[in-house]
């Protein structure tokens, strides 16, 4: 019982990047535990995804052909089967929406304790399993001790390199009957269609919760003009209804990737961070010297939005 | 039908905060409503609105302190309130199935047809209590719902789950069903003044594990939280200093270096 089993995570017929992730740290922890890797691939075109899954430090891959897309009671009723047959110690999920849709029953049902939003981990056999993950909107970091020798994780995004190359996993098919579902999936829908596609822009001017009153929004509407930008949000900005849910830079917004990217009254949350850390030049304008954003920004302005941002409109008039 | 909504408190921590011990320093934290659970809120009491819900219950596991926030879910329309405390909690860093524990002994009393919560918790973030709730308690569940539409004839909810890229996927979960709602769902509203003046004369019922059935035992954290640190910067902005005004000259000479020119 050293053993950990991996659950890929694919949709609409991609493999999503954590499931390489989730490889690496899966690798990394099965060496802690002297164990081996296995991974489950559930539903789709799981022969295709065992292939992409097959890199090198893979044992074993489960491929469970079970439906087209997730639902959660498979998903549940193949991870339970699997930990049956393998007896892994350590079961890790992406911490996805779907990945949260099951891994919280799983861990329920198996009776073993779940740690969620992993940044990282240590094991040893004196200490057992340590893990890292933030609290306070990725304010402060932390280390926290699990009990036992069997857990369950929920893997952030991002934090692991996707595993590359050709491995030699053994892959095999397993059949898993799952109970009739009670959550139907009746299809998808794309949303943030509409007058402007953020994600073509050069340059963006992008506001977040600092602008504290939608009629403010002016002010930063001013700032794109005199720049020749486009204005784009975080998402409390949309939550409340002040801009449209296509202007939203984010995890679940769009991602971008603009020549520069200006970010104004946004403290830098994880899931903003990860729709716009790719853009060439990133500038951030915050009150809070401490706010997450200034960790990637090239160019940062500790100061009141209210009083630079009219100065930096004059300075392009 | 019977709604109950699990809300919890948590702190806010100012722009400067000392740790102290394994957490950031009481005095440093504004204590609140968390952010998702008000979308939970405003659902439930939209339900009751709509003449769907008949009752709203709202449960907390909190200190006395959370009786603050929790009287605020009253004072949007909740019907009355649980809160749930022990000293068996202090200090402890509970986990996920400590907190079914409780909450199931607390469906066991209430016997709701939905449960609604946010889909984290602002401080711990971990965004997994509802979905382990609903399999406790053999419920349907959904987690990060953005949009519900409850129809009570035919039993079921009817919700988009928001999930990353700008997908959403469109989801009919039979009831009994435990939903965690994502912000934007609606908008959550004000507490009157009159409101508020109702939530004074609500019930909240304080409740210990005794109460409920269980012992401290049964609410032993797996988790310890053995270190809390500010994440070291890796930042390598250049900060610009100065006044408003120098620091916006600076800034534009940047942006017009970097191509930015209207």
């Amino acid at each position: 019982m050293s053993d950990v089993l991996v659950v890929s995570e694919h949709r609409r017929g991609d493999l999503r990047d954590v499931s390489l992730e989730l490889l690496t740290a899966g690798r990394e922890l099965a060496d802690a535990l002297d164990g081996d890797l296995h991974v489950a691939v559930v539903a789709g075109d799981v022969e295709r995804f065992a292939d992409e899954l097959n890199r090198p430090g893979v044992d074993r891959i489960h491929a469970v052909e079970n439906g087209e897309e997730f639902d959660h009671t498979v998903y549940a009723a193949a991870v339970e089967e699997l930990a049956e047959r393998v007896d892994p110690a350590a079961i890790l999920t992406p911490n996805s929406v779907n990945g949260l849709d099951y891994a919280p029953a799983v861990a329920e049902r198996l009776d073993v304790p779940l740690v969620a939003d992993v940044l990282g981990f240590e094991y040893d056999a004196a200490d057992g399993l340590t893990v890292t993950r933030e609290m306070y909107g990725s304010k402060v970091e932390t280390t926290v001790a699990v009990e036992g020798d069997r857990f369950c994780l929920t893997v952030r995004g991002g934090e692991f390199v996707p595993a590359e190359g050709v491995g030699d996993a053994e892959i095999g098919s397993v059949d898993v009957e799952a109970p009739e579902s009670g959550a139907r999936v009746k299809g998808f829908e794309e949303v943030g269609g509409g007058d402007v596609d953020i994600a073509d822009a050069d340059v963006l001017v992008s506001v977040g919760r600092g602008i504290g009153e939608e009629e403010n929004l002016d002010l930063v509407e001013e700032l794109a003009d005199a720049l020749g930008a486009t204005l784009s949000s975080s998402r409390p900005i949309v939550d409340n209804g002040w801009l449209p849910k296509n202007r939203q830079v984010g995890q679940s917004g769009k991602v971008v990737t603009p020549d520069v990217y200006i970010a104004v009254g946004i403290s830098g949350a994880v899931q903003h961070v990860a729709g716009m850390k790719g853009s060439d030049t990133i500038v951030a304008i915050n009150t809070d010297p401490n706010a997450p954003i200034f960790d990637i920004a090239d160019y940062g302005i500790v100061g009141d939005l209210f009083d630079v941002v009219p100065e930096l409109v004059a300075e392009f008039e | 039908m019977k709604v109950l909504v699990t809300v919890k408190e948590v702190g806010e921590p100012d722009d400067d905060f000392e740790i102290e011990g394994t957490d950031i320093a009481a005095s440093d934290l504004e204590y609140d409503l968390n952010e998702w659970d008000d979308y939970a809120v405003e659902a439930a009491v939209q339900l009751a609105e709509a003449g769907i819900a008949d009752e709203v219950v709202a449960v907390t596991i909190g200190p006395v302190r959370a009786e603050e926030t929790i009287r605020m879910a009253l004072a949007k329309g909740a019907d009355r309130a649980v809160r749930v405390w022990d000293d068996a909690f202090e200090g402890t860093f509970a986990d996920v199935s400590s907190k079914v524990d409780v909450l199931e002994a607390v469906v066991d009393d209430e016997e709701p047809d939905l449960v609604l919560g946010g889909v984290q918790a602002a401080d711990t973030a971990f965004g997994a209590t509802g979905v382990a709730l609903a399999e406790r308690i053999g419920f349907e569940h959904a987690a990060v719902v953005n949009d519900l539409e409850l129809d009570a004839d035919a039993g079921v909810a009817n919700v988009h789950r928001e999930l990353e890229g700008g997908i959403e996927e469109l989801t009919e979960v039979d009831l009994p069903a435990v939903l965690t709602v994502q912000t934007g769902l609606n908008e959550p509203r004000y507490a009157s003044l009159r409101g508020i003046r109702q939530a004074q004369r609500k019930e909240i019922a304080v409740t210990e594990l005794e109460d409920l059935g269980l012992s401290a035992a049964d609410v032993e954290s797996t988790l310890t939280l053995t270190e809390m640190y500010e994440p070291e910067s890796e930042s390598d902005a250049e900060i610009i200093e100065g006044d408003a005004g120098e620091a916006a000259g600076r800034l534009a000479e940047v942006l017009r270096d970097k191509g930015v020119d209207a």
